[in-house]
């Protein structure tokens, strides 16, 4: 899992030349089967009717031009997604936008946190997936023009695109809990990104005397990952116990509940005497941050913290409201099947940034929904009907190095949502043996190596 | 022919077009590679499944999903899919290598 040597490099593809004139003319004009919004059995009766011309979108293989699919965010969604697409069909162009020749994974940033894991162990370049001829551009992505199909670059470039996938992630909103803005994050780090956040908590808690507080604030759902906030404040709990018994943390939380929480209040029990959940109905909600003074509070009361790790609300990343695939809530919401933008035509969303149903926010569905995505836009371009995909969620958390536990779902569409399949999934256990737990804690380390090297292997 | 067969290759007929170039991916069975490696050498406990004989994939699955075999997360993981997908999931990662 080392940087490789030359990624950075390596990773910048060739730039796609400026859109031609001529090009918008060739590029697939049908109605999308997201706007015509059939279900299946309307379609297939069109197409079994002869109709396909006027339903699907015109195959632009048949017509002699190469697909041209751009993918922006180069996470764990968006990465996937690119190099599926190619994989899928090496004659569709793709094109993979992100800014950072480096990307830095959050699942097991917990544990760098901590002490526990060297930070170069989440770092990965790009150079495999340029490799398989995606064409990788370091820049940020400016704008997105849903109508005219193209995507303006951070260096003023354009591109044009027959779909556009959308990874964007999330990102903090500094404009929801009262103090807590772009520049307190430098106080009072979110880490909810994985890089210098990650390092800046590490740090802090480092220098932290023996004898601190802990302050942790959790936003109310939807969020990135919910149970990695569990799984930090559970960690974090095992660090003060280990190397400065004398702290304390405190977990002020929007919420009265949260997944897996049988499993991780029997660790807690078990494990940290030193940490104090405090549930919305307990007073714990918190309502704003005093920077200067390190002062957090909630509804009941005011807490002094050494170090505070605010996690605050969020929202998709920038570029998804920028091209107008972001609703109210400041998520993007979806269809199934295709993860193709209930708002903009062409657009396809996927990971933390969009909303799918039940689909969680993990790296997981992420890479997983991604693969259906890349195979569903694959047959779009081609002007073939996407197959009804099904896919699986599998989500480690940590209470401890090796006391693991997960929860899984198996998704299908159901009713135009992606919905759980009934009697399927659940949580590890909650009598397990000691043994489970160490063994979900090896699966969870094998997942982390397992989907990173599909993805930037 | 079954009629989802032929739906397709009237569409096929109709947009002119040849068959795709990679071979179907069965429902569900994108998900498995987050935690099988498909590429060998990953440091991982979990087994890979590409070039797994079918016939012991399909009972592993249905042993996961009555209960009779043992798991952390596969028990819950194969209550999410029918004899008809397993099977067919099976037969897809028989073929990979």
């Amino acid at each position: 899992m080392k940087l490789p040597p030359d990624s950075g490099a390596l990773s910048c593809g060739p730039s796609p030349s400026p859109q031609a004139e001529g090009e918008k003319k060739r590029r697939c004009t049908g109605p999308s089967l997201t706007r015509e919004r059939l279900s299946r059995r309307q379609f297939v009766a069109a197409a079994v009717a002869g109709m396909c011309g006027s339903v699907l979108p015109r195959p632009l293989v048949a017509q002699g031009a190469q697909p041209r699919i751009v993918v922006i965010g180069g996470g764990f969604a968006g990465a996937t997604a690119a190099r599926f697409l190619k994989q899928t069909d090496p004659r569709i162009n793709v094109t993979l936008v992100e800014p950072n020749p480096i990307f830095a994974a959050c699942p097991f940033s917990n544990e760098v946190i901590v002490g526990l894991r060297d930070m170069r162990a989440q770092l990965f370049g790009y150079n495999r997936i340029a490799g398989d001829g995606v064409a990788v551009v370091h820049q940020a992505a400016a704008a997105v023009d849903g109508q005219a199909r193209s995507v303006t670059l951070g260096n003023g470039t354009k591109l044009s695109y027959d779909r556009l996938v959308l990874a964007p992630g999330s990102d903090p909103r500094f404009d929801a809990l009262p103090g807590y803005d772009e520049a307190a994050a430098e106080r009072m780090p979110h880490a909810w990104k994985a890089g210098a956040q990650t390092m800046l908590l590490r740090r802090q808690l480092e220098a932290m005397e023996d004898g601190g507080t802990v302050v942790m604030v959790l936003p109310a759902l939807p969020y990135r990952c919910p149970p990695a906030s569990y799984e930090r404040a559970s960690l974090i709990a095992y660090y003060l116990k280990t190397k400065k018994p004398r702290s304390k943390l405190i977990v002020l939380d929007a919420k009265d509940t949260f997944s897996m929480q049988r499993l991780f209040e029997n660790a807690w029990k078990e494990l940290y005497p030193n940490l104090e959940w405090m549930p919305a109905s307990s007073g714990g909600n918190p309502t704003g941050v005093d920077v200067a003074a390190m002062m957090v509070s909630s509804d009941f009361d005011t807490y002094k913290a050494d170090v505070a790790n605010v996690i605050p609300p969020q929202k998709a990343g920038r570029i998804a409201e920028l091209a107008g695939t972001a609703d109210r809530t400041g998520w993007c919401p979806v269809e199934p099947v295709t993860f193709e933008s209930r708002l903009v035509p062409g657009i396809h969303v996927l990971g933390d940034a969009a909303i799918a149903g039940a689909v969680p926010k993990s790296a997981f569905a992420g890479n997983a929904a991604a693969k259906i995505c890349a195979a569903a836009v694959a047959k779009l371009v081609r002007g073939e009907m996407p197959a009804t995909p099904k896919f699986v969620n599998t989500c480690y958390s940590l209470a401890a190095p090796d006391y693991g536990f997960s929860i899984a779902g198996v998704y299908q569409p159901t009713n135009g949502l992606w919905l759980e399949i009934e009697g399927a999934g659940g949580i590890s256990p909650l009598d397990a043996p000691n043994a489970f737990r160490s063994q979900e804690a090896k699966f969870a380390n094998g997942w982390f190596n397992t989907i990173t090297s599909e993805i930037f292997g | 022919m079954n009629a989802r067969q032929a739906v397709v290759c009237g569409m096929l007929v109709c947009a002119g077009m040849t068959p795709a170039p990679a071979a179907e991916v069965p429902p569900g069975a994108a998900s498995c590679s987050g935690c099988h490696a498909a590429k060998p050498n990953v440091d991982t406990p979990v087994p890979r499944l590409a070039g797994q004989n079918p016939g012991a994939l399909v009972a592993a699955m249905q042993a996961y999903r009555s209960g009779q075999r043992p798991a952390t997360v596969m028990d819950r993981i194969a209550k999410g899919f029918s004899d008809d997908e397993i099977t067919a999931i099976a037969t897809w990662f028989g073929a990979q290598r």
